[in-house]
């Protein structure tokens, strides 16, 4: 068998019962893929020798006939979950040399089932970003590019180092975190499938928080049945985590028959927005009609609020990442500052925290602390609370309309060019126009590639499901996948 | 709203972070764009809506109020920049 690492997990697994491959040979493919790709930028601590280890242990267990789907599967771990021994920097300088004493409950567990951890994936710092600009290990590069140019085009972000490695091949999926559309944007611009559960559904034990209200991790893989299988992995009740759901994960991926007759998909007119490019009208239009000819019902739907989400979100966000954020104060871990001669513990605290945050996280912990401040807190932190309640309102009203799951597009372009001088904060934040709803409101949202631009760049569309339907949503994203047939890869040039 | 450099440098002591003076201006300026943004939410009439504490409506878990971790102190110390006899050791806080 040639290619493992462009295998999907469910043509693995099939592959590794029936005794075609091992998880060593395709642990190994992996890693050649990895060694090969570093312009990509994508992983930025290889654990080779632990993904050999693992690879060993899981072939052993696929000897014994009781393997879990994962088992013996190599994946690549955003730097955002804590893994023990291994370097966990969430992209910060202020975390350098940190190397957990413990596992992220969502990482634990994949590892427990098996799965191989290849190394650490790229992503903006503390997640915050929508361009992996904002890196302390640099860029991550998309492996699209545009026609014939040569100029590196972003991969999205956050988790920009697991899109883009999932993209090119170098491990068969990957994990990320999504606070305002960190899985679903990075899985648009690279042309795979990017799922944030539902609010809960996946533990954010040993996760660096952003901001807890929002932050939700999910797997970005090569298809949907992927992340079907890989998504019940990650999910499940954990008693570290208080907000963590006590209920059950069922079976996605045997929930996937494609079958979505008489499901009604809600098109919100508020998601048709100003200076968008023709070919994501169109994209959209495209992907309804796909849904209506597999036999869902098309109805218009109104979310008003929508125009705030965006807005509320930069209260919210911040609000919490700036008390988040402050243990990162050099003196349980990572990095600690210089001092002067005469220096004391309030300048260790400030000057460990200049050297080490980085522009954006610094703006985003600063507006934070100000929309806190005594005086500020109301006019701007609980008004912003209750428009986030008003947000929710508009999606219960939908749903309790009858309508099963929302179709949007998924970002607002396709990937644009990595050092794009983006004076103004704002205009990058845009790029989570159709996406910071489903965070605000705790929704589950999956993004589906579904075309390419005129320049041959991957796009993606967005569906949006009830609480807790995450089998239902895959289902018609299943659906959509089927219908738009994306089967385009990056050509290699890295 | 508008906030001058002096806010800034409030904030930036609130937040514990230095900021060099030359670098405030800016600093200001980008708060001013992003609070700007921001301000677009006071067009809403909120008085009625309740604000989220929760977006999942559900009972936070309870459980006994005993010891169920600890003795781990060489691993909590593991990462500290400076730890010393079984301590993290800071500069002197008190004069």
């Amino acid at each position: 068998m040639t290619d493992l690492n462009k295998l999907t997990i469910a043509e693995a697994r099939d592959a590794l019962r029936k005794g075609d491959t091992t998880s060593v040979a395709l642990t190994q493919a992996c890693l050649t893929a990895i060694e090969g790709a570093d312009a990509l930028g994508a992983f930025v601590h290889k654990t080779p020798e632990i993904a050999l280890e693992r690879a060993a242990a899981a072939d052993a267990r696929l000897q014994e006939g009781d393997a879990p789907d994962m088992c013996g599967i190599p994946v690549g771990i955003k730097d955002l979950f804590c893994t023990e021994g291994v370097a966990s920097q969430a992209g910060s300088k202020i975390l350098e040399g940190f190397r957990p004493e413990y596992e992220s409950t969502v990482s634990g567990q994949l590892r427990d089932a098996g799965a191989v951890m290849l190394g650490k994936l790229n992503m903006d710092e503390f997640a915050m970003g929508s361009s992996n600009e904002t890196s302390v290990y640099g860029n991550a590069v998309n492996p699209w590019r545009a026609g014939n140019s040569e100029a590196a085009l972003t991969p999205g972000g956050s988790s920009g180092g697991s899109a883009s490695a999932v993209a090119a091949d170098l491990c068969l999926a990957a994990t990320g975190t999504d606070t305002g559309g960190s899985i679903r944007q990075p899985a648009a611009f690279t042309g795979i499938v990017g799922l944030k559960p539902t609010y809960g559904r996946c533990s954010r034990w040993g996760i660096v928080a952003f901001a807890s209200s929002l932050d939700q991790a999910g797997p970005m893989t090569k298809t949907v049945r992927d992340a079907a299988i890989m998504g019940a992995a990650m999910m499940g009740h954990d008693a570290r985590d208080s907000t963590s759901a006590d209920r059950p994960v069922p079976d996605f991926e045997a929930m996937l028959t494609g079958d979505i007759r008489g499901k009604v998909i809600g098109i919100p007119k508020e998601y048709r927005m100003e200076g968008m490019p023709e070919e994501i009208e169109a994209l959209w239009h495209q992907g309804a009609e796909m849904l209506r000819d597999a036999g869902a019902e098309l109805r218009d739907i109104s979310l008003p609020h929508t125009k705030y989400a965006l807005p509320a979100y930069y209260v919210v966000a911040p609000a919490e990442a700036s008390s988040n954020l402050a243990r990162y104060d050099g003196v349980r871990f990572g990095y600690r500052a210089d001092m002067a001669q005469g220096d004391g513990i309030t300048e260790m605290y400030e000057k460990t925290r200049a050297q080490g945050f980085g522009a954006e996280v610094k703006r985003r912990v600063m507006i934070g602390t100000y929309v806190l401040s005594a005086g500020f807190y109301d006019a701007y932190y609980n008004r912003a609370r209750k428009v986030r309640a008003l947000i929710k309102r508009d999606f219960e009203d939908v749903f309790n309309a009858g309508v099963d799951s929302i179709l949007t597009p998924a970002t607002p372009s396709a990937a644009f060019e990595l050092g794009k001088d983006v004076a103004d904060p704002v205009e990058m934040y845009l790029n989570d126009v159709f996406t910071v709803t489903v965070n605000l409101a705790g929704l589950p949202g999956v993004a589906v590639p579904a075309g390419l631009d005129k320049a041959g760049l991957p796009l993606g569309l967005q569906l949006i499901g009830r609480p807790w339907e995450e089998g239902d949503l895959l289902n018609t994203a299943y659906a959509l996948e089927e219908a738009a047939g994306f089967v385009a890869k990056p050509a290699k040039w890295w | 709203m508008s906030i001058d450099t002096e806010t800034a440098a409030r904030v930036a002591k609130l937040a514990r972070i230095q900021v060099a003076p030359a670098e405030l201006p800016a600093l200001a300026s980008e708060f001013n764009a992003i609070l700007g943004f921001i301000e677009q939410l006071g067009e809403l009439d909120v008085d009625a809506v309740e604000p989220m504490t929760s977006v999942t409506p559900m009972r936070l878990k309870r459980r006994e109020d005993v010891v169920t971790d600890g003795d781990q102190q060489a691993k909590v110390l593991a990462n500290a920049p400076d730890a010393r006899e079984g301590f993290f050791a800071v500069p002197k806080v008190v004069e």
